[in-house]
């Protein structure tokens, strides 16, 4: 589904990714884990195409994304934006319908599908309650789901999320990470995060991709990736500092 | 659907109202009679003097003509500004256009050439020129250095407009007897409005605020921040271009035969984001037309109470209806 070949990015003369590999099939679902400045969120937007690498070449579904625009990138790959300020007041499912800006007709605006795929994208998130509500009154939890059902009603192949449980509480983590693994084994949508909870990373996410000083340094099971050894390489900690719930158990 | 409805029905009034009434009292079956003589060549079977002529359809009818134009240019160019800039505080003068044309007009009141072609003076021309020119410098300038573009321009957009005021300001400073002049600009008002003067601004505007409709889709995905646009499928730097310069041609347009209206660009696009919502397919023409009545209404009233500047009547209508609106809005509204 995506491809990346000898993937390098540097911003000036600082090199962020260098010689990145990265194969992603369909309806796989992958975390990206590492320390902060790693290059994670670096490699997810060379996947989305904010970001053109210097050197190598990222392919999306067998074509090559330099070779699309930005409404074909937008109906391969949905992305959860990161928490947003939303300027005007809005309703939970007047923002839910953005997502399905990629497929609207420029000049007539949502047809009838494009309604019935925001319906469905609010009921497979489970955030029926809040239609009717102004988005900035939500909490972050609630807005979290709101973005994600955005996407969802984007109906792309893949959904790509930048650390989606940060600000959340253990439940609404919990919530999110059972939301994507539900997309991904119902819906088959093939999901790449970034996260910084190694024991989410581990617990939700069969497959890890470990990234260091820009390069992948580990990828695979989480019992592979997350060794002793390697957590005190990579992060620098005690790895009994580090909840793996799929490790230990 | 209900509230375009009422939007033309209001607009049909205004329309009416702003034909009938004025200084001098025409009566009202002569001003129909003398209207429908002019656009259709139906005979009422009325007479009327050649100057109630005059006065009907040269002078009230492009004038309210022009109001209806002028404010469907300022709310529609400040809808776009607002969702561009994803500022509500945005109006269609926040990149300098409106520094930019008053100094133009100051310079033009200065300079001791007068021309008139097709209804436009030495004043309207470079108060067009002078709005282009001020927008178009901020956004070269505001591309050069690290800021995130729309902080940037926003910040470019202020820094421009200053050194632009303190040349208006200069030019008032200079200008002597013709203050009053330059200050009546600044103020806004129809009082040239013509047949001519219309026949120039009306495509511009139409045409401009035509092709910005076209393009909400644009403005619904960028209501998320330039990044959430990108995703959604929006080419961020071009329909950034693309949408900041129609908007200012429009507000060019205007300001050009209008002189600085303030508050409509600004009010008209919120009450309507209150009443329907953030998106721009409907924020677009319904801001077109709720500018439109307004600014017409605001002239009927400015023309009824002497002739005052219709700026003070806006920002005397304005700023109480969105004072009321915003406490009674769906929500909470917040910057």
């Amino acid at each position: 589904m995506i491809e990346l070949h000898e993937v390098a990015v540097a911003y000036r003369d600082r090199v962020v990714l260098s010689g990145v590999d990265l194969g992603i099939r369909a309806g796989e679902r992958v975390a990206l884990v590492g320390p902060n400045g790693a290059g994670k969120s670096t490699l997810l937007r060379v996947i989305t195409g904010l970001v053109t690498p210097s050197r190598g070449s990222v392919t999306v579904g067998g074509e090559l994304l330099a070779s699309l625009d930005r409404a074909a990138i937008a109906r391969r790959i949905a992305v959860v934006p990161q928490q947003v300020i939303v300027p005007f007041s809005t309703r939970v499912e007047e923002l839910v319908g953005l997502g399905r800006l990629p497929h609207e007709d420029p000049l007539r605006g949502a047809r009838p599908a494009d309604r019935a795929a925001v319906a469905l994208a609010i009921e497979r998130v489970g955030i029926g309650h809040l239609v009717g509500r102004d988005v900035r009154e939500l909490s972050l939890g609630e807005r979290q789901l709101t973005l994600v059902a955005l996407a969802v009603a984007q109906a792309a192949p893949v959904l790509i999320l930048d650390e989606p449980t940060v600000h959340l509480d253990l439940r609404h983590q919990v919530a999110t990470m059972e939301l994507l693994v539900n997309l991904n084994i119902h819906n088959g949508t093939t999901v790449v995060a970034v996260l910084h909870d190694l024991g989410l990373a581990a617990h939700f996410f069969p497959r890890l991709v470990l990234l260091d000083g820009g390069r992948i340094v580990g990828d695979g099971p989480s019992q592979e990736v997350l060794s002793g050894q390697r957590i005190r390489d990579v992060f620098g900690v005690d790895p009994s500092m580090v909840r793996l719930p799929a490790v230990t158990a | 659907m209900i509230l375009a409805g009422a939007g033309l029905v209001a607009l049909v009034a205004v329309l009416g109202i702003g034909v009938a009434l004025g200084s001098v009292a025409i009566a009202p079956l002569d001003t129909l009679a003398i209207v429908t003589h002019r656009l259709f060549g139906i005979d009422l079977g009325r007479t009327w003097s050649v100057s109630a002529e005059t006065i009907v359809w040269d002078l009230r009818v492009p004038r309210v003509l022009t109001s209806l134009v002028v404010g469907t240019a300022l709310a529609v160019a400040g809808a776009t500004f607002q969702g561009l800039l994803r500022n509500p505080l945005a109006d269609p003068y926040v990149l300098g256009t409106a520094s930019g044309a008053a100094l133009g007009a100051a310079i033009a009141v200065l300079l001791p050439v007068r021309f008139v072609i097709l209804g436009f003076g030495l004043l309207q021309g470079l108060a067009f020129v002078g709005a282009l020119v001020s927008i178009y410098t901020v956004y070269r300038l505001s591309r050069i250095g690290g800021l995130s573009p729309l902080t940037s321009l926003l910040l470019t957009g202020y820094a421009v407009g200053s050194l632009l005021a303190a040349g208006l300001a200069m030019a008032m400073y200079l200008s002597g007897a013709a203050l009053r002049q330059i200050f009546s600009y600044l103020m806004g008002g129809f009082d040239t409005a013509s047949w001519p003067q219309l026949a120039g601004t009306l495509p511009l505007v139409l045409i401009g605020c035509l092709l910005i409709m076209v393009r909400a889709r644009s403005l619904n995905g960028l209501l998320l921040g330039e990044e959430t646009a990108a995703h959604l499928g929006i080419d961020v730097s071009r329909e950034r271009a693309i949408l900041l310069s129609l908007a200012s041609l429009v507000t060019a347009a205007a300001v050009a035969v209008s002189g600085l209206i303030g508050f409509v660009g600004l009010v008209v696009p919120h009450v309507v984001r209150l009443i329907v919502g953030p998106n721009a397919r409907l924020v677009l023409p319904l801001s077109a037309l709720g500018g439109a009545v307004l600014l017409a209404f605001a002239d009927v009233i400015a023309r009824s109470v002497g002739d005052i500047p219709v700026g003070i009547v806006t920002a005397l209508i304005g700023a109480p209806f969105f004072i009321v609106l915003l406490r009674r809005a769906r929500t909470g509204y917040e910057l």
